[in-house]
């Protein structure tokens, strides 16, 4: 992956070590550079706890918050630092502003002092990782800025020839503009990583982005991530991940006879379907028996529900036949209602993650996609689906995700302008006018790598489930729900006319 | 009146250092000669422990720790005159009455 010379060490951050091709350079100083609230002191923080946890030691000097408060607040991600502390794998150098004391500058001084602690730290337990949380409070404390600019940059060498691979974080005043404030990029310039904190359509969207490690090579661009509870720093690295999957010929049952003749023999294993159609027309009870045969067959099935309710769901099924209640106490099944609203898309897909590593299905549903889109930006919206595709491919997971479409007749959702390139399948579900009576059609737009019906098929919901019929043969413009219909007659008329052209026949019987 | 206690951290023996013990030598002997005072001086790169304990930032840094107020000062503490200023010294007459509350 990296070619070059330069060593790595790898952070433990879930995700940044993928982007940063493995790590951050090894025994080098990264400046770390964000505004307010951008999870700057969480970073530095993880990146020490990340370190303890590969059993290398680390050294945490604060300028900001107190030693009492990090440990108070940092708990809540799982990182016991007093233990810590005790057994010697985190030490602070403590320069947090102390109340009430005012401190009086007479004449010229340096920094030696802060760098003899910080030297006895490392040395004092061996220190291999270093955090320094953050630059900017320094300057606010003292005033020469000539004289601290000079010490960061001996403090800096310092830490490179103590060996230690070291974060200090930055201030930065805006999202896009000077890398930090009071220009101290200038002498901690080689690697510089920027966290976000976005405001995108009245959405709050955090992303990392490496702007430079010198000499050797890190992945592009801005990755989304999410701070959540007992973890810390979670990075989702889109690109890295993308679409390498291995595809198996091996096929699975939709739980619909007629539905996997049509896809030429059922689904496959491990690709996506996507379901779209207007409310009502049986999405949900596509999913349902999706996930009822999975469980026929002895395969763990897990459902995510993000429109209707647990008890709504279940009575459903049971409408059609299906005991999910029966399912889920055998341990084939597991339905996780969830209201999208709630959390971020970011947030959401680690949880859907966590769900399914903890379950192991063999198939997955997703009912629906449309309501998440609600909870996002467009391209929070399409990383999500990108991420959470593959990592059910990557699981080789049957998984089928429906998306409802906003108008009644024809038309497509903005879903599926943005997923359907990712699906592998895409079954659509119409209202069909026909002589002032609504009726519902089935057809299978794609199958990757397979050969499938196009028919446009009558299909009806009763107490047993969906029923597939025959092909709509005196109407068109259904897709687009602009309507045509045609008299039989004129459809046998236009059959004899091409069979007398070519010598073969075109209205198929069926 | 109290004690005059007073700390001074220095890293090493700099040009800086140098000044600002002069500076306290001077101050110690001629301005406080009838004080009872009492000067420690620390080099943190031998005892990096103690500037922990401190919290010490810039040095050199001269802590006054009684007779309150306590003060706090960086530099290499340019003039006497300055330096007695700031550290509330000879202590005036009412600061015995100070001392007692």
């Amino acid at each position: 992956m990296c070619a070059d010379h330069i060593e790595r060490l790898p952070t433990g951050i879930t995700g940044f070590d993928h982007i940063a091709n493995g790590g951050l350079p090894k025994g080098r100083t990264t400046l770390v550079s964000g505004t307010a609230g951008s999870a700057k002191t969480v970073f530095a923080a993880q990146f020490l706890a990340a370190g303890i946890k590969r059993g290398e030691p680390g050294v945490f000097v604060t300028f900001e918050e107190t030693p009492e408060a990090l440990r108070r607040n940092m708990l809540g991600f799982g990182w016991d630092i007093a233990r810590w502390e005790a057994e010697g794998k985190w030490a602070f150098v403590d320069v947090s502003p102390q109340p009430e004391e005012e401190i009086v500058e007479l004449g010229t001084y340096d920094l030696g002092a802060l760098l003899a602690r910080i030297e006895h730290a490392v040395r004092s337990i061996g220190a291999v990782r270093l955090s320094l949380d953050s630059l900017g409070a320094i300057f606010t404390r003292l005033n020469d800025t000539r004289v601290v600019r000079n010490e960061l940059l001996r403090i800096v060498s310092t830490l490179r020839r103590l060996g230690v691979t070291a974060v200090l974080t930055a201030e930065r005043t805006q999202e896009y503009g000077e890398i930090a404030r009071y220009g101290v990029e200038e002498f901690v310039s080689d690697d510089v990583v920027i966290l976000r904190n976005l405001l995108e359509d009245e959405k709050r969207r955090r992303t990392v982005e490496i702007l430079k490690f010198r000499g050797t090579s890190h992945q592009k661009g801005s990755f989304p991530f999410t701070v959540i509870p007992g973890e810390g720093i979670h990075v989702i690295p889109l690109s890295a991940i993308e679409l390498k999957q291995r595809s198996s010929n091996v096929r699975t049952t939709s739980g619909n006879a007629e539905l996997d003749r049509m896809c030429g023999g059922g689904f496959f294993r491990d690709s996506i379907v996507l379901v779209s159609g207007a409310t009502g027309t049986g999405k949900t009870l596509m999913a349902t028996t999706f996930m009822a045969a999975g469980v026929r067959q002895k395969e763990r099935s897990l459902l995510f529900a993000f429109e209707e309710s647990r008890d709504q769901l279940f009575r459903n099924a049971i409408g059609w036949g299906i005991d999910f209640e029966q399912m889920e106490r055998d341990g084939l099944l597991r339905v996780v209602c969830n209201y999208p609203e709630v959390t971020s898309l970011e947030d959401q897909l680690i949880f859907m993650k966590a769900e399914i590593e903890r379950f192991r299905p063999q198939r997955v549903a997703v009912d629906s996609l449309s309501a998440l889109e609600r909870v996002s930006t467009v391209k929070g919206f399409r990383e999500f689906v990108i991420g959470l595709t593959s990592f059910i491919k990557h699981q080789e997971m049957a998984g089928l995700y429906t998306s409802t479409t906003p108008t009644l007749l024809g038309g497509s959702s903005i879903t599926e302008a943005h997923i359907s390139t990712i699906t592998d399948s895409i079954i659509l579900l119409r209202y069909v006018e026909l002589f002032g009576e609504m009726r519902r059609g089935l057809t299978v737009l794609k199958m990757r790598g397979s050969s499938h019906d196009k028919d446009i098929r009558e299909f009806t919901i009763d107490s047993r489930g969906m029923h597939i019929g025959r092909p709509f043969r005196n109407i068109s413009g259904i897709l687009s729900g602009q309507f045509t219909h045609i008299a039989p007659s004129e459809i046998e008329r236009l059959s004899a006319m091409f069979r007398d052209e070519e010598g073969t026949e075109t209205a198929e019987t069926n | 009146m109290s004690k005059i206690v007073l700390h001074l951290y220095i890293a090493g023996q700099t040009p800086r250092a140098e000044r600002a013990i002069n500076t306290l030598r001077q101050m110690l002997e001629h301005d406080l000669a009838g004080y009872e005072c009492e000067l420690t001086i620390i080099d943190v790169l031998a005892d990096p422990q103690q500037a922990e304990d401190q919290k010490i930032l810039a040095t050199p840094t001269l802590i006054k720790s009684s007779p309150p107020p306590y003060r706090r000062i960086i530099g290499d503490l340019s003039s006497v005159a300055d330096l007695l200023n700031v550290l509330n010294l000879p202590p005036k007459t009412g600061s015995s009455m100070i001392n007692k509350e």
